[in-house]
């Protein structure tokens, strides 16, 4: 479904992704994890055509798009829930969501709602609300939901479970698998990777802008390494 | 001063008020996305009135034709001139985008000056907008009457157009964060080509009647009513619109009233209202709204 291929970035002089490729089939969850600074972010930065690579390339759903520009790409069926959520603080909850349609007719936005609402309850409660009065977790759910809202194929999700209590990470996480269950692919970048290679189908394991391992999340949650640098395992 | 001169005064400087809360909508708005005093807004209301004059002189048109048009025209050559002004300095540094507007104001009065020339023209004023009315010893130009109304309809549409429709919501949502409003799928460059549209379209409005109000245009009618809008934006609180309309009403009562009661001072009025300018600076940056985005 998605295919990137040999991805070099440089931020200045820093090359920050050196030669990254990946690739995620339809109907699966990939987790991407790694330190701070690894070039996850901008793996997603890339997909969505926020960062141009110098070199490489990205396919989705049999087109490049590496060169796109970010609305053509997202019209295309990817959605970003984006690090530090990025809600429109100045906007209502519903207004938000149905910004996350703003491709959509006004009817599949409606339905939109009605189906993130089902999966995030609580945002019904807040749908009036100014988003920016919600609590940090709330926001979370809200950037996560507003990403659903354009039923995209493939959706991004950025550390959705960042800063969230015990509580709410169990329901975000439920939540990724219920939709992916319905039928959308998702690429998650997670800190809390046993939980990110719980669910996932596949598994890269990302170190200073390269692939240093990848393999299904089962295999990664077993290799050594990966216990040792990323479980705190001694 | 009596009663009746008070009233009178009062009522032009609320029509007064109304011109300047017309442009002042369309720096805030710009500023509202891009954060940018764009100078050459002001310029746009000499525009309108040129199109507005020539569309009846050259082309014979009648006013309620003529003055749309120019409207229109106006709307898109504000929109030309953040493609070809600001357009290319989206990741430049503010200052480079505040020279080039200033850069842009000069370019737009100058191709006036060489187009039509420098000798101011008189604009035909339709009948229809020349009585006045007389009621209980007032003079009232129905222009006087016609610009307070015309501004608040114009007003209420706008609001509607941000807070009610999708195009609104992705405009102020653009005012917060860019990168997110690109993330939504939404093409930024329409949306701030829709704010420049709108903005250029209500300044058009207001150089319409500018110039109706003060029948004799030149190629830079438009500075000084420019930046007394920019006062009046700043005073409502830039980046909001109904900060900017209720900073437009105050400044142009502030104006007339400095002028009836301290009449030695009238020549001053331009003075006093940078001083209002300077003073909100110091005193109340963030204007009479607070908060710096289109809320």
């Amino acid at each position: 479904m998605l295919r990137a291929e040999d991805l070099h970035v440089y931020y200045g002089g820093i090359h920050a992704l050196k030669g990254i490729s990946l690739r995620i089939d339809l109907g699966r969850i990939v987790s991407l994890i790694g330190a701070n600074g690894a070039g996850k972010t901008t793996v997603f930065r890339v997909i969505v055509g926020l960062v141009k690579p110098r070199s490489g390339a990205v396919h989705f759903m049999g087109g490049e798009i590496t060169r796109l520009s970010t609305h053509t790409i997202i019209q295309r069926g990817i959605a970003v829930s984006p690090e530090g959520r990025r809600i429109f603080g100045n906007l209502t909850v519903m207004e938000n969501l149905e910004l996350g349609a703003y491709n959509r007719t006004f009817a599949e936005s409606k339905s939109g709602v009605e189906w993130v609402f089902s999966i995030f309850p609580r945002l019904s409660e807040r749908q009036a609300q100014l988003a920016g009065t919600l609590s940090g977790g709330e926001q979370q759910m809200l950037a996560f939901a507003r990403a659903l809202m354009s039923r995209p194929k493939l959706v991004l999700l950025d550390e959705p479970s960042l800063g969230l209590a015990p509580l709410m990470v169990q329901e975000v996480f439920r939540a990724i698998e219920q939709i992916n269950r319905e039928g959308t692919t998702i690429l998650l970048i997670e800190q809390n990777a046993v939980a990110a290679l719980s669910i996932a189908h596949y598994g890269y394991v990302l170190e200073t802008g390269a692939v240093v391992l990848e393999g299904t999340g089962m295999e990664l949650l077993k290799d050594e390494r990966v216990r040792k640098a990323y479980l705190g395992e001694e | 001063m009596s009663a009746t001169l008070f009233v009178q005064q009062l009522i032009n400087g609320i029509s007064l008020g109304s011109l300047y809360a017309l442009i002042a909508i369309g720096y805030t708005m710009v500023y509202g996305i891009l954060r940018l005093i764009n100078f050459a807004h002001g310029d746009l209301l000499m525009v309108a009135a040129y199109a507005a004059l020539y569309g009846m002189l050259l082309f014979s048109l009648p006013w309620f034709i003529s003055f749309p048009l120019a409207i229109i025209a106006t709307g898109a050559i504000g929109i030309l001139l953040d493609r070809a002004a600001y357009k290319p300095l989206r990741q430049a540094p503010r200052i480079s985008l505040l020279i080039s507007a200033i850069g842009a104001s000069f370019l737009m009065e100058n191709l006036a000056l060489v187009l039509i020339g420098g000798v101011p023209k008189a604009f035909h004023r339709p009948n229809c907008f020349s009585h006045v009315i007389i009621i209980g010893g007032l003079h009232i130009p129905v222009l006087t009457i016609y610009s307070p109304l015309v501004t608040l309809l114009l007003v209420l549409g706008l609001l509607y157009i941000v807070f009610k429709t999708r195009a609104g919501k992705a405009m102020r949502a653009a005012s917060r964060d860019f990168e997110a409003t690109r993330l939504m799928g939404i093409d930024l460059d329409r949306i701030i080509a829709l704010t420049f549209l709108l903005g250029s379209s209500l300044a058009a409005a207001s150089g319409i009647m500018w110039a109706m109000k003060y029948p004799q245009i030149n190629p830079f009618m438009g500075v000084l009513p420019g930046l007394k809008a920019f006062i009046a934006a700043v005073l409502g609180g830039i980046g909001n619109i109904v900060g900017a309309v209720l900073g437009g009403f105050l400044l142009g009562l502030f104006e007339i009233l400095i002028v009836a009661l301290l009449p030695d001072l009238a020549e001053y009025r331009d003075a006093f209202a940078f001083l209002l300018l300077i003073g909100v600076l110091l005193f109340r940056p963030t204007g009479i709204m607070g908060e710096p985005f289109i809320e």
